[in-house]
C-alpha cells in the first residue's frame, strides 16, 4: 500500500524541500508546502486509523527498503501498522499538523521561518519512523531522530548561549539513555538472534507472533524466560536485563526521574516546539516503546517494578518542582514530566492501554496548554515569567477559555458515578491510571499501592499548580516586569545580554512593552527597561488602563489550532474510553500491547480519591492566589529553605555538573595532560629523544637516566601485563565463557 | 592471471602522472602562479583519471566471490614476486582511496609553495596506498606499507605548520619502530613457510607458540598505524601540523592500513594467538574509546579534538575486528570506510576556515552561522556523522561493531557505548563554540561562506555520508563475501583449537 509510505515520507520531503531550497522557494512557500505535507499526512493517518478500528482493517507490515543485513542481524525501512502504531500517527500528525499552523502566527516575525518549518517536518518524519518501526534499529533511528530534530529546535535561536547550552544537555542526556537503548538492542539480539518485532514472512525470526498469508508465525520473545547472563556468580535473568536496559532508553527521552534534566531546559525553545516535542510527542517515546515491548515487560517482574517505581516517584517530583516555578512554559513542562511520571508508572503496572490512554489524552490538553501559553507570551510581548502578568483574562479572552479548557482536562475535572460516569479527557486517562495502579497493588504487584497514593498525591498538586498558573497569569491586576528582555522568551537575568541580538531585538523592538515610571513596579531598576526599548513601540501598553495587562489577542492563525486541541480536551476521553479501556478494548487492540483482564470493582472512595483531592487542590490555589494577596508569598518565605529546594528543581543540575560536568573535565585533563603528554609522551617519543640527546654528551649520566626511565617502562609493563592476565585468565571464567 | 591488467594500471597511473608532472615542470621554466595552476589541474585529473580506472576494476569485479579477484602475478628481482589482487575488503578501501585523493587535491588549490613537488608527492602517495591494499606478496606489501611514510613525512615536514619537524618525526619513528618489528616477523615467516604469497601464507599453520611472536611483532605495526592507545600519541601532533589534504589522507586512508592488516594478517594467519589476545585488544579499544573521548573534551585545537575523536572511532574497529564474528568484521569494515568519508570531511571543515583565518584556536572562532550558514549546515551534518547518528555513515559500523562484541563481552559493549554518550559531548559542545552564538571576534565580520571549489569538495562527502547512512547494505553486501570468509576461517581455526586438533 503506498498510503502508509506516503504518510511516512511526505513530512521528510518537506523538510528537505524547505531546508535544502529555502532561498529559493522563500519563507511563505516554504512554509505553505511544509504544512501542506504534514496536514496530507494526518489526513492519511486518519483514513488509515479508521479503516484500522472501523473499516475493518488488519495489521500490517509494509517494507519499503533493505536498512541493514548481516546474517541474523536484520533490519529494515518499514511501516508497521497495527492499534499501537495508528494511535501514534494520528496523535503525531494531528498535533504536528496544529503546530505548524500554529508555527505560520507565533513566528510570523523570525527571519528563519523556513529553517524552522523544515525542522518541525523533520521532527514530525522522524517521529513517525519511531512509531511505525517494525525492528528495534528502524526505532532507535527514530528516536535518535527525534533527538536530533529536539537538539535544532532548541538550539533554534542559536544566537542565545543559554538556547545552545539546554540543546546540547538534551541532547547528551537522551544519549545516556540511549545509551542503555543501543545496549537494550544488542541484549535483544545475543538472547534471541533477532530484533524484528513482528514476521512479514514465512520464515522470518521475531520478536511477537504474527499471521503471515494466512498462518501463524510464532514470536521468539517467550524463549527470553528460561535465559540468563552469567556475570560473576550472579546469573542475571535475560528478560529482566533486557527490560531494564531498554526502560533506560525511554527513561531518557520521558524524561524520567534521574533523566530528566534535559526537559525544563528545553523550554528555551520556541513555544510550538514544546507544545509538539516536549508535550505531545516525543517525550512520549518512551512510553510508546514500553508498550510495543509490554509482552518483554511482562516477562519481568523485577524491571516492571522498577519501571513503577521511577514512574511514581516522576510524578510526584516533578510536581512538586511545579509548585515553585515561576516560567509559564516551566510550570507546564513540569507538568509534562509528572504526567509522563503517570504513563510510565501506569505501564509498570501492567496497564499498558491505561499509559497508551494517558498518553492520547495528554497529547490534546497538553500541547493545548502550551500552545495557549504560547498565545499569552505572544500577547504579552514575549513575557514568560508569572510574576509579570495578571489580569490577562479580559485582553485575551479567548486564549484563557481555552486554557481553562486544558487546565480542566490537565487535573482531570470529572465526576466517577457509576454509570454517569462524565468529565474531561484527563478525567478518564488519568484516573484510570491510578486507578490500574490501585488494582495492581491489590493484586500484590510490587510497588502498585505506592503508585496509587503516589498518584492521588501528584493530582492533588497537580490541581494546586495548575489553578496557580491560572490565576498568577489571567486574574488579579497585572504586574509589569521591572526588567524586561527583548530576548526570545527568554526571562532570566543574564540571559537578556545574550538574548539581545541582532534580529531578536529588531523584529520585537515594535511590540516593546512600554514602561512609563509609573507601571514599572516596586522593585526598581525602570530605568533598565527604557535602555531596551527601540523602534517605535505600539501604544498597546500605554493605551492599557492601570492594573490591566497590555496585551492582545493573538492572530486566528494560531488560536484556530487552539479550538481544535480544546474539542480533544474535553471529548478524547469520554469518546474514546471504551476503545482504550472499555468495553471495546480488546476488539480495538487487536494484541497489539499485552492487556490484563482482570475485571474490577473499585471501592468507593479510590474513585473518589483522586476527585476530592483536585478539588481541594482548587481550593487551596483559590485561597492563596485569588482570595488573598500575597499569601503564597509569606508562605514561600516562611518556608524559605523548602522553596528555594523546590525552586533549585531539588539541585539536580547542580549535583550533575559537579559530579558529570566537572568530573568528565577533571578527567580529560588527567588523561590529556598527565597520561598523554606526560606518561607516554614522557616516556615514549620524548623520553626516548631526551635520553638519547643526553646520550651524547654524557654517556655515563646517559646511562643511569636511561636506566630510570627503562625501569619505569618495565615497570609499567608488568602492570599492564598483570592486569591482561588477570583479564583473559579470570576474566572470562568470571564471565562464564 | 590472463587479461587486461586493472590494477598494475591502478597502481602504476598516479605515479605515472606525477612522472608526467615532473617532466612538463622542468619544461615549464620559473615557478610562477599559471604554472603553478597548471600543476594543479594535472594532478586533478591524473587523480580523477585513477579514480575512473578504479570503478572500471569495480565493474570487473564480483562481490560475491569472497577469493581474491583480477589477480596478477609475476617474477619480479631478486627472487621476489610481484603479485597482486583484490577482494571486497581490499577494493572497498581502494576505492575509498581514489574517492578521496581527488578531493585532497582540489583541497590543496590554495597551496602555494613549491606546488609541483607537493602534487608529486601525493600521487606518489596515493600509488603507494592503493598498492597496499592491492598487494598480495607479503614483501610487495611492506615496500608499499612502510614506502607511504617517507611522502607522508615530508608532507608535514615541509607544507606543515609551526611544529612541524617535531611532529613529523614523532610519527616517524612511532611508525618506524613499529614497522620494523613487522619487518623481522615477515622475514621469519617467508623462511619458514617457504612462500611470501599471502593467499599461501594464510593457509600456512604456524605453530601457536610461533603465532603468539608474529601477532605481537603485526600488532606493534598495525597498532601504531590504527592508531590505538596507549601508542596514539603521534597522531594529534600530526594531524595539528600537517596541511588539509595531508590531514584528510592521514585521517581517511592511512589509519585505515591499520585495520586492513589486521584483517588480512593477524586475523587469518594468527588466529590461535588473535584469540588469545582478544581480550588485550579489546580492553585497549574500550580504553581508547573512553579515554579518547574525555581528552577530547578538553582540546582547545580543532584539529587535535577531531584527532582525538579518530582515537576513539579507530576503538570500534579495533573492536570489531577481533570479535572475529562477521558482524563484527563486517562493521569494521564500514567503520573504516564511514570514518573516510567522515572525519576526512571534518578536516576540510577545519581547512576552510583555517585558510580563511589561520588559526585552529576553537577560542577564535563562534558565531560562524551567522556568516557562513551552508558551511553551518555542513560542519553540523559531519559533527552527527561523527556523533555515530542513525541516518548517518556513523551509525551502522559503531552498532554492528557493539553488538559484536556484546556476544563476545557485554561489558566490552557497554565500555564501548559509554563513547556514544561522550561523542555527543565533545562533538556539540565544539559546534556550539565554533559555529553557533554571535560573531564576538571583530576578525570575523567579514568571513565568507563556502565558495564554488569548497561545494564541490563537500557535496560528494554528503552525499556519502547520507547514502551510506541511509542504504548501508550498499557496502555490507560489498564486502559480505570477504568479511564473512575471514570470519568463517577463524571461526575453523579458533574451534579446532579448542577440540584439541590443533598441531
Amino acid at each position: 500500500m503506498m498510503i502508509e509510505a506516503i504518510l511516512v515520507l511526505a513530512p521528510l520531503a518537506g523538510a528537505f524541500v524547505a531546508g535544502v531550497f529555502q532561498k529559493v522557494l522563500g519563507d511563505r512557500l516554504a512554509m505553505g508546502i511544509t504544512t501542506a505535507l504534514v496536514g496530507l499526512s494526518a489526513i492519511l493517518s486518519l483514513l488509515v486509523f479508521i479503516d484500522l478500528i472501523w473499516g475493518g482493517g488488519a495489521p500490517r507490515t509494509i517494507e519499503l527498503m533493505r536498512f541493514i543485513e548481516i546474517g541474523a542481524f536484520q533490519s529494515s525501512w518499514s511501516v508497521r501498522v497495527d492499534t499501537l502504531s495508528a494511535v501514534m500517527l494520528v496523535v503525531v500528525t494531528s498535533v504536528a499538523f496544529l503546530v505548524h499552523v500554529y508555527s505560520i502566527g507565533y513566528m510570523a516575525e523570525d527571519p528563519h521561518r523556513a529553517r524552522f518549518f523544515s525542522y518541525l517536518s523533520f521532527f514530525t518524519f522522524a517521529m513517525l519512523s519511531l512509531v511505525t518501526a517494525n525492528d528495534l534499529l528502524q526505532m532507535f533511528f527514530g528516536w535518535e531522530g527525534v533527538g536530533v530534530a529536539s537538539y535544532l529546535l532548541i538550539g533554534f535561536w542559536y544566537q542565545k548561549r543559554t538556547a545552545n547550552d539546554a540543546a546540547i544537555k538534551a541532547f547528551v542526556t537522551n544519549r545516556v539513555g540511549d545509551f542503555g537503548f543501543a545496549l537494550g538492542i544488542m541484549a535483544t539480539f545475543h538472547f534471541l538472534g533477532t530484533i524484528q518485532f513482528f514476521p512479514t514472512e514465512a520464515g522470518d525470526v521475531a520478536l511477537f507472533s504474527a499471521e503471515v498469508g494466512g498462518r501463524l508465525v510464532d514470536g521468539v520473545l517467550h524463549n527470553l524466560s528460561h535465559m540468563s547472563l552469567m556475570v560473576g556468580q550472579w546469573s542475571i535473568p535475560a528478560a529482566e536485563l533486557t527490560a531494564i536496559l531498554l526502560f533506560i532508553g525511554a527513561m531518557g527521552k520521558s524524561a524520567q526521574f534521574f533523566l530528566h534534566v534535559w526537559l525544563p531546559d528545553a523550554m528555551e525553545g520556541p513555544t510550538p516546539v514544546s507544545a509538539l516535542i516536549h508535550a505531545a510527542t516525543m517525550v512520549t517515546a518512551g512510553v510508546v516503546m514500553i508498550c510495543r515491548m509490554s509482552e518483554l515487560f511482562e516477562m519481568a517482574p523485577n524491571a516492571a517494578a522498577f519501571v513503577t517505581l521511577i514512574g511514581a516517584v516522576t510524578a510526584i517530583f516533578a510536581a512538586t518542582v511545579g509548585l515553585a516555578q515561576n516560567d509559564i512554559k516551566r510550570v507546564i513542562a513540569y507538568s509534562t514530566c509528572s504526567q509522563l511520571g503517570y504513563m510510565v508508572f501506569a505501564a509498570g503496572v501492567g496497564a499498558y492501554d491505561a499509559a497508551m490512554f494517558h498518553l492520547f489524552t495528554h497529547a490534546f490538553f497538553k500541547a493545548l496548554l502550551f500552545l495557549g501559553a504560547g498565545s499569552v507570551i505572544h500577547g504579552l510581548h514575549h513575557e514568560q515569567d508569572m510574576r509579570y502578568m495578571g489580569g490577562v483574562r479580559r485582553a485575551m479572552q479567548f486564549t484563557w477559555a481555552m486554557m481553562l479548557i486544558g487546565t480542566l482536562a490537565l487535573i482531570g475535572a470529572g465526576l466517577p458515578i457509576e454509570g454517569l460516569k462524565i468529565g474531561f479527557a484527563g478525567f478518564y486517562s488519568k484516573d484510570a491510571a491510578i486507578e490500574a495502579a490501585y488494582a495492581a497493588g491489590e493484586g500484590g504487584r510490587a510497588f502498585g499501592m505506592f503508585a496509587f497514593w503516589i498518584g492521588v498525591a501528584a493530582a492533588f498538586l497537580t490541581s494546586f499548580y495548575s489553578w496557580r498558573l491560572m490565576f498568577m497569569t489571567f486574574e488579579g491586576t497585572f504586574r509589569p516586569n521591572p526588567h524586561p528582555s527583548h530576548g526570545h522568551e527568554d526571562v532570566r537575568p543574564g540571559a537578556a545580554s545574550d538574548a539581545d541580538l541582532g534580529h531578536g531585538a529588531d523584529q520585537h523592538g515594535a511590540h516593546g512593552v512600554d514602561h512609563t515610571p509609573s507601571d514599572a513596579g516596586p522593585a526598581g531598576g525602570s530605568g533598565h527597561g527604557r535602555d531596551h526599548r527601540t523602534g517605535g513601540g505600539d501604544g498597546e501598553g500605554r493605551a492599557a488602563p492601570a492594573g490591566t495587562a497590555p496585551a492582545h489577542e493573538s492572530p486566528w492563525v494560531m488560536l484556530g489550532p487552539l479550538a481544535v486541541l480544546a474539542v480533544g480536551a474535553v471529548f478524547a476521553g469520554w469518546f474514546f474510553y471504551p476503545y482504550f479501556i472499555g468495553y471495546k478494548a480488546d476488539a480495538f487492540w487487536e494484541g497489539a500491547i499485552h492487556r490484563h483482564h482482570a475485571d474490577h470493582h473499585f471501592p468507593i472512595w479510590v474513585l473518589w480519591a483522586p476527585v476530592a483531592v483536585t478539588a481541594a487542590g482548587f481550593l487551596l490555589a483559590s485561597v492563596f492566589y485569588l482570595l488573598t494577596k500575597g499569601m503564597a508569598e509569606r508562605i514561600a518565605r516562611a518556608a524559605g529553605p523548602l522553596n528555594a529546594f523546590l525552586a533549585q528543581k531539588w539541585y539536580f543540575d547542580e549535583l550533575y555538573d559537579a559530579v558529570f560536568v566537572k568530573g568528565a573535565r577533571a578527567l580529560g585533563d588527567l588523561f590529556w595532560k598527565g597520561g598523554d603528554q606526560k606518561l607516554i609522551d614522557g616516556l615514549g617519543p620524548n623520553g626516548v629523544a631526551k635520553a638519547a640527546r643526553f646520550g651524547g654528551r654524557q654517556l655515563r649520566r646517559a646511562q643511569t637516566g636511561f636506566l630510570y626511565h627503562y625501569s619505569f617502562l618495565m615497570l609499567a609493563a608488568a602492570v599492564l601485563l598483570g592486569a591482561f592476565a588477570i583479564w583473559a585468565g579470570g576474566g572470562l571464567e568470571l564471565l562464564g565463557g | 592471471m590472463t587479461g587486461f591488467p586493472w590494477l598494475s594500471i591502478l597502481i602504476a597511473l598516479p605515479v605515472a602522472g606525477a612522472a608526467l608532472i615532473m617532466a612538463a615542470r622542468a619544461m615549464a621554466g620559473p615557478a610562477g602562479p599559471g604554472v603553478d595552476r597548471g600543476v594543479k589541474i594535472m594532478a586533478l585529473l591524473v587523480s580523477i583519471a585513477t579514480l575512473c580506472v578504479s570503478i572500471g576494476v569495480l565493474l570487473q569485479f564480483d562481490p560475491a566471490n569472497p577469493s581474491f579477484q583480477l589477480v596478477e602475478r609475476a617474477a619480479w628481482a631478486f627472487g621476489l614476486e610481484y603479485h597482486v589482487g583484490v577482494d571486497g575488503l581490499a577494493l572497498s578501501l581502494v576505492l575509498l582511496t581514489t574517492a578521496i585523493t581527488p578531493l585532497c587535491i582540489l583541497a590543496s588549490w590554495t597551496i602555494d609553495k613549491q606546488v609541483a613537488s607537493y602534487m608529486i608527492l601525493f600521487l606518489v602517495l596515493e600509488t603507494l596506498m592503493i598498492g597496499v591494499f592491492c598487494a598480495l606478496d607479503v614483501i610487495l606489501f611492506y615496500l608499499f606499507f612502510e614506502g607511504g611514510l617517507i611522502p607522508m613525512f615530508i608532507l608535514i615536514g615541509v607544507w606543515g605548520g609551526k611544529n612541524r619537524v617535531y611532529a613529523a618525526f614523532k610519527f616517524f619513528l612511532y611508525t618506524l619502530l613499529g614497522s620494523l618489528l613487522m619487518l623481522v616477523a615477515i622475514v621469519w615467516m617467508i623462511l619458514t613457510a617457504g612462500a611470501s604469497s599471502i593467499p599461501e601464507l594464510m593457509a600456512h599453520p604456524f605453530t601457536a607458540n610461533a603465532q603468539t611472536w608474529l601477532w605481537l611483532a603485526f600488532f606493534a605495526s598495525f597498532a601504531v598505524k590504527m592508531p590505538m592507545f596507549p601508542v596514539h600519541t603521534w597522531l594529534p601532533d600530526a594531524h595539528v601540523e600537517a596541511p588539509t589534504a595531508g590531514s584528510v589522507v592521514l585521517a581517511s586512508i592511512l589509519l585505515k592500513m591499520g585495520g586492513y592488516g589486521f584483517l588480512r594478517f593477524s586475523l587469518p594467519m594468527f588466529p590461535d594467538a588473535s584469540q588469545l589476545f582478544a581480550p588485550l585488544v579489546f580492553a585497549l579499544s574500550v580504553i581508547a574509546i573512553v579515554y579518547a573521548s574525555l581528552v577530547a573534551f578538553r582540546q582547545t585545537d580543532i584539529k587535535k579534538l577531531i584527532a582525538y575523536s579518530s582515537v576513539a572511532h579507530m576503538g570500534f574497529v579495533t573492536m570489531g575486528i577481533f570479535s572475529g564474528s562477521e558482524i563484527g568484521i563486517q562493521g569494521a569494515i564500514f567503520q573504516m570506510l564511514s570514518h573516510g568519508v567522515i572525519s576526512g570531511a571534518l578536516f576540510l571543515c577545519v581547512g576552510v576556515i583555517y585558510e580563511r583565518m589561520h588559526t585552529r584556536e576553537i577560542a577564535f572562532y563562534g558565531g560562524l552561522v551567522n556568516r557562513m550558514p551552508v558551511y553551518a549546515a555542513v560542519f553540523i551534518l559531519f559533527t552527527m556523522g561523527n556523533v555515530g547518528l542513525p541516518g548517518t555513515s556513523g551509525f551502522p559500523g559503531e552498532i554492528t561493531t557493539m553488538t559484536a562484541a556484546f556476544l563476545v563481552n557485554p561489558l566490552v559493549a557497554a565500555g564501548a557505548a559509554l563513547g556514544v554518550i561522550l561523542s555527543a559531548a565533545y562533538a556539540l559542545t565544539l559546534a556550539r563554540k565554533v559555529i553557533y552564538g554571535t560573531i564576538e571576534n571583530p576578525q570575523l565580520a567579514t568571513i565568507a561562506d563556502l565558495d564554488s571549489r569548497e561545494w564541490v569538495l563537500f557535496v560528494p562527502l554528503v552525499a556519502a555520508t547520507l547514502l551510506f547512512g541511509l542504504a548501508p547494505w550498499i557496502i555490507f553486501d560489498f564486502t559480505e563475501a570477504s568479511a564473512s570468509a575471514i570470519a568463517q576461517a577463524y571461526e575453523a581455526a579458533t574451534t579446532a583449537i579448542a577440540a584439541g586438533a590443533h598441531p
